[in-house]
């Protein structure tokens, strides 16, 4: 078991020396020529008047505090769903029970409107 | 160790090196095809254009001469640092997955795959969200109010639709009863009749079904045990990928390019690279998942074995099979890459609204009543149920 994550670190490695390889290569081939007007973000030609260091839209935490609940909840279900066989009827009435409040919280976001965009 | 090594060489110049250049020409000639243009045609080596296979060739030498770019007030290493992330998931996915069986030589056995983990479908999803940092801190780090949109956008529709992707696999983990993708694989060499359930449940008498019907038999794939599962999951890949139909984090009409407007080279060619490079992961992963992975349909291992073997002596059996099993792994890849350009170049852009319901509001209930419904299924052909 422990054996198998040697080919998983060679894979990261590997996956690091063609992504550090080729930005290293860039880095040697490419010219570089700046001026003032180049370096400015690109914002069609105007100068940005709003820095984009500003605090997120509160839908995208909305966002992200949904899928924190619910990809922990589906994280239950893998286990669960390998197993399945083996916990039988009992198994699928207790994930039913399980899914219940999650399945409430869906509708419940729903009604409230965080699902609107 | 060497033969990880080998294996590990074998499946990265096989789809990184091999199959990435030539979908970046795939791109451009099937677009042509469905539109009734010419496509690329134009590079040449001495007026040798080659069908346009030239064309990956010129775009990387191109993109390695451009400037090396950072705008001004850019986090320098985060900015640096968004495309390696980007390159690193879809790269690392391979490891998990399966090109081929396990095939006996002798004394010692041989198992395709770099990394045979318990939990690997875990392992894949928990890699595959490490991608959506790499188009959070490219846009974060650009000190751009489009790429901070763009990442915005592509943050939560990758996270959403996380949620429905692991759900819509549970269905499949609860018939093959693993997490463990050689083991899913191997579980759908097999075939089942069509009509089975007729002889299961007693409603037709005897062993076998009349008038010939023993013989409509399907390969036991996942799409024919999870047909709504495979929908639904393809449907997933395909949005984490942000390639059109899903591509508005960086719709070029909207937002010029996204997150990644303010990079220029070889650092945009990661990303482009990375994009391109999950096409072909999405589809080894969909043909493991839910195309028999390396399985050929009807004709198992010991069929092979046994037949070929009583002419040619068993290990140059051994060594067809594993041959004719890569081959079927790669066809069902390419059949896959097929699909996927064929849906992006068919369908336009999806609103962004559009995105976020069909995944919350249309999907992920789906993804849950299909999920109980195998439930029972199951339970039931099993005669489990009280």
């Amino acid at each position: 078991m422990q054996g198998e994550f040697v080919g998983v670190l060679l894979m990261l490695a590997l996956a690091l020396l063609i992504a550090g390889g080729f930005l290293l290569l860039h880095r040697l081939l490419s010219p570089r020529r700046d001026f003032p007007e180049k370096l400015e973000p690109f914002e069609c030609g105007e100068r940005p008047i709003v820095s984009p260091k500003q605090r997120f839209s509160v839908r995208f935490y909305l966002v992200a505090m949904l899928f924190v609940l619910f990809d922990l909840e589906v994280v239950f279900f893998f286990p669960w769903g390998a197993l399945f066989r083996e916990l039988g009827f009992y198994g699928l009435v207790v994930m039913a029970v399980f899914t219940v409040p999650m399945v409430i919280g869906l509708v419940y976001e729903w009604r409230k409107g965080a699902l609107e965009w | 160790m060497t033969i990880v090594l080998l294996k590990l060489i074998f499946i990265v110049a096989v789809i990184v090196a091999g199959m990435l250049p030539l979908i970046t020409w795939t791109e451009r000639k099937q677009s042509a095809v469905m539109q009734d243009r010419i496509g690329a045609n134009r590079a040449d080596i001495l007026g040798i254009t080659a069908l346009g296979l030239l064309h990956p060739a010129a775009d990387v030498l191109k993109l390695f001469s451009k400037e090396d770019f950072v705008p001004e007030g850019a986090n320098r290493v985060l900015h640096l640092l968004a495309p390696v992330i980007a390159i690193v998931p879809p790269i690392l996915m391979l490891a998990v997955i399966p090109y081929g069986g396990t095939y006996r030589f002798g004394e010692s056995s041989l198992s395709l795959v770099v990394a045979d983990i318990d939990w690997g479908m875990l392992y894949v999803f928990a890699v595959g969200s490490i991608a959506t940092y790499g188009a959070v801190i490219a846009g974060w780090s650009s000190n751009n109010n489009w790429a901070l949109l763009g990442s915005m956008r592509a943050s939560a529709q990758m996270i959403s639709y996380e949620v429905t992707m692991g759900l819509s696999l549970v269905g499949l983990f609860m018939v093959a009863g693993s997490l463990r993708l050689t083991e899913i694989a191997a579980f759908q060499d097999q075939s089942f009749r069509l009509l089975g359930f007729l002889l299961h449940f007693g409603w037709v008498q005897g062993e076998l079904l009349p008038f010939g019907l023993d013989l409509l038999r399907l390969p036991m794939w996942g799409i024919f045990l999870q047909p709504l599962g495979f929908v639904l999951f393809l449907t997933c890949l395909m949005a984490e990928n942000k390639r059109p139909p899903f591509d508005a984090p960086e719709g070029d009409s909207e937002l010029i390019a996204g997150y990644h407007m303010e990079y220029s080279g070889m650092r945009f060619g990661l990303f482009y690279t990375a994009e391109f490079l999950e096409v072909p992961v999405i589809g080894a992963l969909i043909a493991t998942l839910f195309l028999g992975g390396w399985s050929i349909p009807f004709l198992s291992q010991e069929t092979i074995i046994t037949f070929v073997g009583a002419g040619f002596g068993e290990g140059f059996a051994t060594g067809l099979c594993m041959l004719l099993h890569v081959a079927s792994f790669l066809v069902k890849v390419v059949f896959m890459i097929w699909l996927q350009m064929a849906i992006r170049w068919t369908l336009p852009r999806f609103r962004y609204d559009q995105v976020m319901d069909l995944c919350w509001k249309t999907m992920l209930p789906l993804s849950l009543a299909n999920v109980f419904a195998t439930g029972v299924v199951v339970l039931w052909v099993e005669g489990l149920l009280p």
